[in-house]
């Protein structure tokens, strides 16, 4: 039965945020006996409240507080106040995300190594390699149930991935297939299989795709040693003389404040929220915010190199049917540099409804041209470009001088501008995508620019020394023992592939640390 | 018979339902009679051009008055309550009263709006037509989007996979 612990319970670990880092790293927890009281912003929203309505569950579930953005990046100007376009609910963007979980490659552990010196990017080696992670990946896709692993048989292809496929064929591209993807070709772990209803991104109505919503967080809940409280904000990390973390403050869903004690705090809030809360727990001891004595809370925030190609052809292609994102071609992913960028990109199938595709195609479009591209959406295929961006320090979670939030807390203020790689890498992906549906006979072909963010990372990053980033390999922070970072933002560099299976991953050896460490009393 | 007035014609055969009317002080008809509304905010006649207005924007022959009606028509509720938004609108249609908007061709329209494309009055009715269009079930049919899926079971028995023409899939 799920656990009830006392405010004034010293001895839990304090997780902040229940998506694929927070949900994941409770749940292992629990299941070692660690007693975790689990803080999440959003709603408890289950299966049976999600509907397949795009605006419906964007009011619903989408993190819609507000934040101001900044910089030349196109999100800017088309979603000024949304900069990134994550979940606020149990089970963070894990209940929304597409399901995609690729392990990293070598040489995207090690890209100052590799990629040398390039102007403008605060580039760093991650403090562990692909060969330390490979058995958390391991544990990490058997826990995910990743098709094209373990024996798990990879998923049929949709008609967007048939024209895709063909493309690709036609291209000459070599490794392409349904994908690895974290939604359940056949019945596993007590959840069904994809029945290809689409609508992956309002919450998966049959529970195949994993999402800690359903997985991570009842099975934590079941050991007794697991307390979730939805409908909780973090307001602030607090601390004692001896610079220890000692508990946090959070807001109930009447706005009510309390604080929970903790023997550790791991904040995994999502890479805006976590370095936010880090700044807005300053203090007289930590004047720059916890965990900052490097400078590099809330810098170096990435959000991958992305863009989307759609296409029309002559005939229906009906890409709404089945899952949303069950293809990719991989030849792109590795690092060439005589593409005239360093770094790789994934191509990933994508299909949005009518209400979305209206509002992101090309978005502030109108007229006769938009309108004739809206009337051609029944023959329409669509992918997504995916790659590796370059963090710069410029690009940075701030607080916002004069906005504040409904608890008198500033607002957070995303600034991004795009690196010349990452322009570079973004013309090759739009002209490599339509060339794939050119193949295949497209008649007009979209560069859809990017959405708000959907992977956002890097802004507490990991490194070996204690003045390049904010956490050590194990998301702890250089300067604080008890504390930790357990979300995308610990991630050095962005890699090209989707961030989920590496956080999970994380997570999983995070939790093994935290509990030894407990263990021995360390801390 | 001139290539232009066959371009006439065939305008006014694929955009009959643009022919909107307006009965007395708040009452707007339009697809030839198949719909109508009653306005609490504007004018029968400024929510006439709104209408216009939207069907400018996105304008699709193949969907008549109804759909960019009921846009409107959410619009002038919420203007019953917010006087800004009501100035904005009324600001809107007047601009395009004084342009003559009504009598101009479709790229007559399109001209005309771009010149306003920046103005708020514009951005405002855009906005709500972006989601108001195309989130409308009715419109769905049209485009051939089938929308919700869930309740039929998916798409696993029912055409994810059927596309035919593909030579090398």
């Amino acid at each position: 039965m799920a656990a009830t612990f006392e405010l004034n319970d010293d001895s839990v670990v304090v997780v902040i945020g229940s998506g694929a880092g927070g949900g994941t790293l409770s749940n292992e927890l629990a299941q070692k006996g660690v007693k975790v009281v689990l803080l999440e912003a959003g709603g408890r929203h289950e299966i049976e409240d999600f509907s397949n309505d795009e605006w419906g569950m964007f009011g619903q579930i989408s993190w819609l507080d507000k934040r101001t953005t900044s910089g030349s990046w196109r999100v800017a100007k088309d979603f000024s106040g949304l900069p990134a376009w994550i979940v606020k609910a149990v089970g963070g963007s894990t209940v929304h995300w597409a399901g995609a979980s690729l392990r990293f490659q070598e040489h995207e552990f090690k890209v100052k190594s590799i990629y040398g010196d390039i102007p403008g990017a605060n580039l760093l080696d991650w403090p562990i390699s692909l060969a330390e992670m490979e058995p958390y990946y391991d544990r990490a896709e058997d826990k995910l149930g990743v098709t094209g692993t373990h024996g798990i048989p990879r998923l049929p292809g949709s008609n967007n991935f048939r024209v895709f496929a063909a493309g690709a064929k036609k291209l000459g591209y070599k490794d392409f297939h349904t994908g690895n993807m974290a939604i359940n070709s056949q019945p596993r772990d007590g959840r069904g299989a994809c029945q290809q209803i689409g609508f992956c991104f309002q919450g998966c109505k049959s529970g195949a795709k994993w999402s800690t919503l359903y997985t991570e967080i009842p099975k934590g809940e079941a050991t007794g040693n697991l307390e979730v409280r939805p409908s909780s904000q973090a307001l602030q990390i607090q601390h004692n003389a001896a610079g220890k973390v000692t508990g946090v403050l959070y807001a109930d869903k009447d706005g009510k404040q309390h604080v929970q004690k903790a023997r550790v705090v791991a904040v995994a809030g999502n890479s805006i929220e976590s370095p936010r809360l880090l700044l807005n727990s300053a203090s007289a001891k930590f004047p720059d915010g916890l965990a900052n004595s490097s400078g590099q809370v809330g810098k170096n925030y990435m959000r991958h190199m992305t863009g989307s190609v759609y296409a029309i052809f002559d005939k229906p292609v009906r890409m709404y049917r089945g899952t949303t994102m069950a293809g990719i071609i991989k030849d792109e992913a590795g690092n060439k540099p005589e593409r005239g960028f360093v770094g790789g990109y994934e191509m990933e199938t994508l299909s949005l409804g009518v209400p979305f595709m209206a509002a992101f195609l090309e978005p502030g479009a109108w007229g006769r041209d938009f309108a004739s591209a809206m009337e051609g959406y029944a023959n329409m295929a669509g992918m997504w470009l995916v790659g590796e961006d370059m963090p710069q320090e410029k690009n940075a979670i701030t607080l916002h001088r004069a906005e504040k939030d409904q608890y008198g807390l500033p607002v957070p203020n995303v600034h991004f501008d795009d690196h010349a790689n990452d322009i570079a890498m973004r013309e090759h992906a739009y002209k490599q995508g339509s060339a794939v549906y050119e193949a295949v006979g497209a008649v007009r072909t979209f560069r859809t620019p990017p959405y708000p963010s959907t992977h956002n990372l890097g802004t507490n990053r990991m490194s070996e020394k204690a003045s390049d980033g904010v956490v050590n390999k194990h998301g702890q922070t250089h300067d604080i023992a008890n504390l930790f970072i357990s979300d995308g933002s610990q991630f050095t560099t962005g890699a090209a592939e989707n961030p989920t299976l590496t956080i999970v991953a994380l997570a999983i050896r995070q939790a093994e640390y935290i509990a030894e460490r407990m263990a021995k009393n360390e801390i | 018979m001139s290539k232009s007035v066959m371009g006439r014609r065939a305008f006014l055969a694929t955009t009959s339902g643009a022919i909107v009317l307006v009965a007395g002080g708040n009452l707007v008809i339009g697809g030839n009679g198949a719909w109508a509304m009653s306005t609490k905010a504007l004018t029968g006649d400024e929510a006439a051009m709104l209408v216009r207005m939207a069907r400018a924007t996105y304008p699709h022959a193949m969907l008549d008055d109804t759909i960019y009606g009921k846009v409107i028509h959410g619009l002038d509720e919420k203007a019953a309550s917010d006087p800004a938004l009501l100035r904005s609108l009324q600001e809107g249609a007047a601009t395009l009263k004084d342009k003559k908007f009504e009598t101009l061709d479709e790229a007559g329209q399109e001209a005309v709006l771009k010149a306003i494309e920046s103005s708020a009055p514009f951005q405002t009715v855009r906005g709500e037509c972006v989601v108001g269009i195309y989130n409308n079930p009715d419109v769905w049919k049209v485009l051939g989007y089938e929308g919700p899926s869930a309740e039929l079971g998916g798409y696993i028995d029912r055409g994810f996979d059927d596309i035919d023409w593909l030579q090398d899939a």
